[in-house]
C-alpha cells in the first residue's frame, strides 16, 4: 500500500515539474514576442546616385507612384545626382577653388540635366523633352511639385556636399527635404519592403 | 445589370500616361466618402493592370472595368 503511494507521490511531483516547465517556457516565449519588432514598412527607399534625366525622371515614377499605392517614399540623393536638386536662381559663396569648379562642371539644376543615352550633343535630351511633352509624361518639374504634394521625403547627401563643396543655400525649396548621412538613410531603408539604387 | 452603377465622382484621366492615372485617382478616391463610387476614365492601356494592382495595394474595390474603343472606364468603390 505504501509502495502504491509512494509511486503515485512521485507522480505528481513529475507532473508539477512538468507544469512548472512548460510555464517557465510560456513566459520566456511571451517574452520573446513582446520583444518581435514590427517587419518592413509599406515604404520605398531609393539611392538616387545618376545624375542623369531618364534615371531621376524613373526614381521620381516609383516615388509618386508608390505614394498613390498607399505606402511612403524616400529618395535618398547622393554623388552625381546632388546637383540635380540645386537651384539654378540661388548661389552659395564661400566656396574654395574646387567647390567652384564642380559648382561650374555640374549641372545647375534639373534643367540642365542629360539623357544616360541618345544625348547627341544635347540634341537627343531636347527631342526626347518634346516628345514627352507631347506625350503628356510629366516632366520632371511637375514631377517634383507632384512628390512635394504628395509627401515624398528628398535626403541629400551630406558627404557629397562637402565633397562636392556644394552649400545648402544653393538647394531648391522643396517641403520635405533634409542634409543628412548614411545612417539616416539606413534607417529608412532597413524597414523598407522595396529598395532601390538609381 | 451592373451597367446601372452610380458614380459619386467622376475623373477624366484621358491622355495621361503611366504614372498620372494612378496618382489621381489616389487623390480622388479620398475625396468621396467610404462606400461611394469614383468613375474614372483613362486611355493608358497601361491602367488595366495598374488600377486593380492600386486597387488591392490601397484596398479599395474595382466594381466593374469597361473597355470601348480606346477608353478604359472603371467604377472604383472606396473601401477605407
Amino acid at each position: 500500500m505504501s509502495e502504491v503511494l509512494a509511486t503515485r507521490g512521485e507522480e505528481i511531483r513529475r507532473g508539477t515539474m512538468a507544469v512548472d516547465d512548460l510555464a517557465r517556457q510560456l513566459a520566456d516565449l511571451k517574452r520573446q514576442v513582446e520583444n518581435i519588432k514590427p517587419g518592413a514598412d509599406d515604404r520605398v527607399s531609393i539611392i538616387v546616385f545618376s545624375g542623369d534625366l531618364d534615371k531621376v525622371l524613373a526614381s521620381f515614377v516609383i516615388a509618386t507612384g508608390a505614394v498613390a499605392m498607399g505606402m511612403e517614399a524616400v529618395m535618398f540623393f547622393t554623388f552625381w545626382g546632388t546637383p540635380v536638386l540645386r537651384d539654378p536662381k540661388k548661389k552659395a559663396g564661400g566656396k574654395d577653388l574646387m567647390g567652384k569648379m564642380f559648382g561650374f562642371m555640374l549641372p545647375k539644376g534639373r534643367n540642365e540635366i542629360k539623357l544616360s543615352k541618345m544625348n547627341m550633343g544635347g540634341m537627343g535630351t531636347s527631342m526626347m523633352k518634346s516628345l514627352m511633352k507631347k506625350k503628356n509624361v510629366a516632366s520632371l518639374d511637375q514631377m517634383f511639385e507632384m512628390a512635394g504634394e504628395l509627401g515624398v521625403k528628398i535626403y541629400i547627401c551630406e558627404m557629397t556636399m562637402s565633397l562636392m563643396g556644394f552649400k545648402q543655400g544653393e538647394f531648391i525649396d522643396y517641403p520635405n527635404l533634409e542634409y543628412v548621412g548614411v545612417a539616416t538613410f539606413l534607417e529608412q531603408a532597413k524597414n523598407s519592403k522595396v529598395q532601390l539604387f538609381i | 445589370m451592373s451597367d446601372e452603377i452610380k458614380a459619386d465622382k467622376t475623373m477624366d484621366l484621358k491622355g495621361l500616361p503611366c504614372p498620372q492615372p494612378v496618382i489621381k485617382v489616389s487623390k480622388g478616391i479620398k475625396e468621396i466618402q467610404v462606400g461611394q463610387v469614383l468613375e474614372a476614365v483613362t486611355t493608358d492601356p497601361g491602367a488595366l493592370a495598374d488600377f486593380p494592382a492600386w486597387a488591392r495595394t490601397s484596398g479599395n474595390e474595382i466594381l466593374k472595368t469597361d473597355q470601348e474603343s480606346g477608353l478604359i472606364t472603371f467604377w472604383i468603390k472606396r473601401v477605407k
